[in-house]
C-alpha cells in the first residue's frame, strides 16, 4: 500500500511544493483555525496547572472544533496509573473546570486519543515507552509525528528532561513534522540562570520550536491592547509624553501563597510577577507600532522598549519591596507570610514589590511607570492605567473643579475584562461643579465568544506553530536585565516592608509616589 | 422588567426603553448591534428565546416585528401598534421590544423599527421563515447590513436557494449557510492533511435539507468538479466523499452528533460535529457583519450551473441527479456507476413536495423540449 503512494508521488512531478488548499479562502472567514494532526505530551500531569487549565483547555478547545480529528493527548508522571485512569481524571478535571459545557460526543472523541505513560524524569524505560506510545499514536490516531511537549514540571527538571527527549530521538521530528517544546515561567531566576536555560533548551530544540507560556499574553484583554492603540485614532495622538503623566501597572492577588511556599520562598513577587507579566504589559502599553503582526516585527518592537528601559537611581527611594502580616482579608482571617507552613520565619522573599521604571526614548522620556504587584492584597486585579496631565488651565471657579482628579484610561486586565474611562462631568444642578465620572466598555459584553481562556489560545497557537503571543528568549534576557539590579540592591539593603495582609500594601510604597507628588489608584 | 405599552408610537416606546433601563439601574450597556426578527405569533418565542440566547455573545436591541394584518375587513381597515417591552434578566443581556402590527400598519413596518434603532450600531434582519423573495429590496430588510433567511423553513427548500442566488445582494446570509460551518472547517482540515486534487464528490443528506445542497454547491464551486448530491434518511448531512487519485476522503455521520473521518493511508479518527441550535447559529452570523463573498459565490453557482445544463440541452437523467449536478459532462469513468447508483435514491422521493431534483426538472424539462424542437 505504501509502496504504491510513493510510486503515485514519484510520477507525479506535478505536485505542486507549496499545497493551495483549494477548500480555503482568506475570505471565508467562518472557517476556524483547526490545528494540523498533532498530539500534546505533559510532563507532571498530574500537577495543579495541568488539572485546572491544560486539560480543561484541551477539552474547551475541541468542543469548539478547534483541534484536529485524532488529537491525541499524553500525560507523563510518577503516578501508577493505566490509561483509564488517566482518562477518569482528565474527565473529572474537565467536568469541574471546563468553561463550555460538557459533551459525551467531544470527550468521546478525545479520550480515544488518551496514553498514559508512567516514569521518573531519569528513568530510560519510561522515555522508551513515550517513543512507543508516540509511534503507536502515529498509527492509530494519525497524529503524523507533530507532539509539543508541555514541560508543567518546575524548572530544576527542565535540563533533565529535554536531554532525555533528545536522548531518545524524541526531539527529532521526522520528515515533514514538527517536535516543540512549550514550558512555563519560571524562566530562570536572573540573567545568567536564564542564559544558562534558554543554552540547554536551544540545544535540544530549535529557536523557533520553543514556546514560552506567560497566560497574560493569552488573554483577549491583552491582545486588545494592541487594537485599541494601533486600530484607532483617537489614542494615539496623546499616548505620550506631552499627555500622558504616569502609568501605573498593577497586578494585585487576594490569595496568598497557598500550597506554593517551596517554590515560592526565595523567588518572591517581583521574579514570580514583575519580571514576566508586567514587563510585558509595560513593552505593550509603550510599544512603537509594529511594521506587521508577524513575530519577528512584533518582538523587534518589544525589545526595543524593553532595552530603553531605564531603572532609578536611586533604589532605595524608587524601589519597595513588602511582606503580609496576619490580618484580615475580605472577612477571613489569614495567617502571615512567615507565618505561613514550610517558610522560613527569617525569610526576606519579597510577596509585595513596586518599581519605578523610565523609559528612554521621545515618546516617553520623563514619563514613570509605576509597576506593582502583591499578594494578600485588598482585591483580585489586574489593570493598566493611563493616567494624563491635568488641563494646562482651567476656566473654573478653583472651588468647582476641587473634586477634579486627572482623566485616565484604564485598561481592565481582569477580571471584569474591558476598559474605562475616567473624565469630569458637570454635576446636575444649578451651580457649576465638576466631578470624576468613569465610562466603562466591558469586554466581557461585546463580542465575546465568552471569552476564551488564556490557555485555550495559547495550546492552539502552539500547536499552530503561532509564536506571536510567547515572549522569546531575548525578551526574556532583557527583563532580567532591568530586574536584576533591582534584587541584587533588595539584597544587600534592609528588610520587606511588612503590610497587614487585606491592604493595598505597605506605607513605604504610597509614600514612594508621594515623594513624585503622585499616589496609587485603588484598582 | 416588562412594560406593556397599547396603541402606541415609537417614540412612547423609546421613552418606555429608557425608563425601563433607568428603573433597574443599568445604564445603556455596550449593545453592539439591533437585532430585527419578522416573525408572526406562531414562530416569535421560539426566535425570541434563541436570540435572547445569541445576546448573551452579542448583547443587542432585539426588536420582534410581529404582523396582525388582520382576518376581517374591519380589523384590516384599523391600524394599531402594540409594545410590549422588556429589559433586564427578561431580554438576555440587552433589550427586547415586541412589536404588534395591526391592520394597515403590518405593510408600514419599517416606519416603527427605523426610530427604535440603536444610533450607528449595525442592524441585521432575520426571518426566521416566510423570508421575502428579494430581502434587500424589502422595506426592512433595506435598513439592515446583514439579512439572515432560512430555507429550512420553506415548502420548498431548494426552490428557495434558486430565488435566494438570484437576488443576493450583499449582506445577505442563510442559516442553512451556516449549519455546514463545521463540516467545511473540517473538510477544509483533511485538505489540509491530504495534499492531492479531488476529482469528485458526493454529498448526502436528507431530502428536504438546503444544507445539503449548499455544501454540494461549496465544494463544486471551489473544487471545480462534478459533485452529486444523493439523498439519505438523515438525521440532517449523513456524509461527504472527496474522490481522490489514492483513495476517498470521507466523512459519515450517521447519528447527528459523531461523525467518521476516513481517509487514505490513515487510521479512521472520530470527530465531534453536532447539529447546533438556532442561539448557536445566529451567534455565529453574528460574529462577523461583512458581506460573505464564500456564500455568495456557492449559492450562485448552483443557479448558473442550471442555466448551462439548460443552455447546452442537457439530458433530462443528467439533471435528476440533482439541482446541482455536473456543470462538465462527467468524463470521469469512475463517476458512471456510483451515478447509476445513486439516480435510484435521489429520485425515490421525487414526489415528495420538497424534493431537492423538483427545482432541478421543470429547467431540464424545457431544456428537452428546446433540444427536440431545435433538432
Amino acid at each position: 500500500m505504501s509502496d504504491d503512494n510513493s510510486t503515485v508521488l514519484e510520477d507525479d512531478p506535478g505536485e505542486p511544493l507549496s499545497w493551495l488548499n483549494p477548500l480555503r479562502d482568506p475570505a471565508d472567514r467562518r472557517l476556524p483555525r483547526i490545528a494540523g494532526p498533532s498530539g500534546l505530551v505533559i510532563f507532571g500531569v498530574t500537577g495543579d496547572l495541568s488539572r485546572k487549565k491544560l486539560m480543561p483547555a484541551v477539552y474547551d478547545l475541541a468542543n469548539r472544533g478547534l483541534l484536529p480529528p485524532g488529537f491525541s493527548l499524553i500525560g507523563f508522571a510518577r503516578r501508577d496509573w493505566e490509561d483509564e485512569d488517566f482518562a477518569q481524571v482528565v474527565h473529572d478535571s474537565v467536568k469541574e473546570h471546563a468553561r463550555t459545557p460538557f459533551r459525551e460526543e467531544v470527550w468521546a472523541q478525545l479520550a480515544k486519543g488518551m496514553r498514559f505513560v508512567q516514569g521518573e524524569f531519569v528513568d530510560n524505560d519510561a522515555f522508551e515507552k513515550l517513543r512507543e506510545t508516540i509511534e503507536e499514536l502515529d498509527k492509530e490516531q494519525g497524529t503524523g509525528g507533530n507532539f509539543a511537549f508541555y514541560l508543567s514540571v518546575p524548572p530544576k527538571f527542565f535540563p533533565q528532561v529535554v536531554q532525555q527527549l533528545k536522548a531518545h530521538g524524541l526531539a527529532d521530528p521526522p520528515k515533514g513534522s514538527w517536535r516543540r517544546a512549550v514550558i512555563e515561567k519560571p524562566f530562570g531566576h536572573d540573567l545568567a540562570s536564564a542564559k544558562e536555560l534558554n543554552t540547554v533548551v536551544h540545544s535540544v530544540f530549535p529557536r523557533d520550536e520553543v514556546f514560552r507560556i506567560d497566560h497574560y499574553l493569552g488573554k483577549e484583554t491583552v491582545q486588545n491592547i494592541l487594537a485599541l492603540r494601533f486600530a484607532n485614532s483617537m489614542f494615539e495622538p496623546i499616548w505620550n509624553r506631552s499627555y500622558v503623566d504616569h502609568v501605573q501597572i498593577t497586578m494585585a492577588e487576594d490569595i496568598g501563597i497557598g500550597g506554593r511556599a517551596g517554590y515560592y520562598d526565595g523567588i518572591g513577587s517581583a521574579r514570580d510577577v514583575i519580571q514576566n507579566h508586567l514587563l510585558q504589559l509595560m513593552a505593550l502599553t509603550a510599544i512603537e507600532e509594529p511594521a506587521s503582526f508577524h513575530p519577528k516585527a512584533l518582538v523587534a518592537e518589544k525589545l526595543k522598549v524593553l532595552s530603553a528601559v531605564k531603572i532609578p537611581r536611586d533604589l532605595g527611594r524608587h524601589t519597595v519591596r513588602g511582606q503580609y502580616t496576619h490580618g484580615w482579608q475580605g472577612g477571613e482571617e489569614v495567617p502571615g507570610y512567615l507565618e505561613e507552613e514550610g517558610i522560613d520565619p527569617d525569610s526576606t522573599t519579597d510577596t509585595y514589590a513596586a518599581v519605578k521604571l523610565e523609559i528612554n526614548n521621545r515618546r516617553w522620556a520623563g514619563v514613570p511607570f509605576y509597576l506593582r504587584t502583591g499578594k494578600r492584597l485588598g482585591r483580585r486585579v489586574t489593570e493598566i492605567a493611563v493616567v494624563f496631565q491635568r488641563a494646562p488651565y482651567l476656566p473654573f471657579d478653583s472651588s468647582a473643579t476641587e473634586e477634579l482628579g486627572q482623566n485616565a484610561l484604564v485598561i481592565r486586565v481582569q477580571p471584569d475584562e474591558g476598559v474605562t474611562m475616567r473624565f469630569g462631568s458637570k454635576v446636575p444642578g444649578t451651580s457649576m461643579e465638576v466631578r470624576d465620572v468613569s465610562m466603562d466598555f466591558a469586554y466581557g459584553e461585546s463580542f465575546t465568544e465568552s471569552s476564551p481562556e488564556a490557555y485555550e489560545r495559547l495550546i492552539l497557537d502552539v500547536l499552530l506553530g503561532d509564536a506571536n503571543l510567547f515572549p522569546r528568549h531575548q525578551e526574556v534576557e532583557e527583563s532580567w536585565k532591568i530586574l536584576d539590579p533591582i534584587e541584587a540592591y533588595w539584597n544587600k539593603h534592609g528588610k520587606p516592608a511588612p503590610y497587614e495582609s487585606g491592604t493595598w500594601g505597605p506605607a513605604e510604597a504610597d509614600e514612594m509616589l508621594a515623594r513624585d507628588g503622585r499616589s496609587w489608584r485603588r484598582p | 422588567m416588562k412594560i406593556d405599552l397599547t396603541d402606541t408610537t415609537s417614540s412612547k416606546i423609546n421613552s418606555g426603553l429608557i425608563e425601563a433601563r433607568r428603573s433597574i439601574g443599568a445604564g445603556a450597556v455596550g449593545m453592539v448591534l439591533t437585532l430585527v426578527i419578522v416573525t408572526d405569533e406562531g414562530s416569535a418565542y421560539d426566535a425570541l428565546k434563541a436570540a435572547g440566547e445569541a445576546s448573551r455573545e452579542h448583547p443587542s436591541r432585539i426588536l420582534a416585528v410581529i404582523s396582525r394584518p388582520g382576518r376581517s375587513p374591519r380589523a384590516r381597515a384599523e391600524a394599531r401598534l402594540d409594545a410590549e417591552i422588556r429589559v433586564g434578566s427578561d431580554a438576555g443581556t440587552g433589550e427586547t421590544v415586541l412589536l404588534r402590527l395591526h391592520g394597515e400598519l403590518a405593510s408600514q413596518a419599517q416606519s416603527v423599527v427605523l426610530p427604535l434603532l440603536l444610533p450607528d450600531a449595525p442592524v441585521v434582519v432575520w426571518w426566521p421563515e416566510n423570508a421575502p423573495e428579494n430581502p434587500s429590496r424589502d422595506p426592512l430588510g433595506a435598513l439592515a447590513q446583514r439579512r439572515i433567511t432560512d430555507a429550512v423553513t420553506a415548502e420548498s427548500p431548494v426552490e428557495q436557494l434558486s430565488t435566494r442566488a438570484l437576488t443576493y445582494s450583499p449582506g445577505d446570509t442563510h442559516l442553512a449557510w451556516t449549519r455546514i460551518t463545521p463540516w467545511r472547517s473540517m473538510l477544509a482540515a483533511a485538505l489540509d492533511q491530504r495534499h492531492a486534487k479531488v476529482e469528485s464528490a458526493v454529498v448526502e443528506g436528507e431530502s428536504y435539507n438546503p444544507s445539503a445542497e449548499l455544501l454540494a454547491l461549496w465544494l463544486a464551486s471551489r473544487l471545480n468538479v462534478k459533485v452529486e448530491r444523493v439523498v439519505s434518511d438523515g438525521p440532517g448531512l449523513t456524509g461527504v466523499r472527496l474522490r481522490t487519485a489514492g483513495g476517498d476522503v470521507t466523512l459519515d455521520r450517521n447519528d447527528g452528533l459523531l461523525a467518521k473521518l476516513s481517509m487514505p493511508e490513515q487510521p479512521d479518527r472520530m470527530v465531534a460535529l453536532k447539529r447546533r441550535d438556532t442561539a448557536e447559529l445566529i451567534a455565529e452570523e453574528l460574529r462577523r457583519l461583512d458581506p460573505d463573498d464564500i456564500y455568495a459565490a456557492s449559492v450562485r453557482y448552483g443557479v448558473e450551473k442550471l442555466q448551462r445544463v439548460g443552455r447546452s440541452g442537457g439530458e433530462v437523467v443528467e439533471a435528476q441527479d440533482g439541482a446541482e449536478s455536473a456543470q462538465l459532462p462527467p468524463a470521469h469513468p469512475v463517476a458512471s456507476p456510483t451515478r447509476t447508483k445513486a439516480t435510484p435514491r435521489a429520485a425515490a422521493p421525487k414526489p415528495e413536495p420538497a424534493s431537492e431534483s423538483r427545482a432541478a426538472e421543470p429547467k431540464a424539462a424545457k431544456a428537452g423540449e428546446r433540444k427536440q424542437s431545435g433538432s
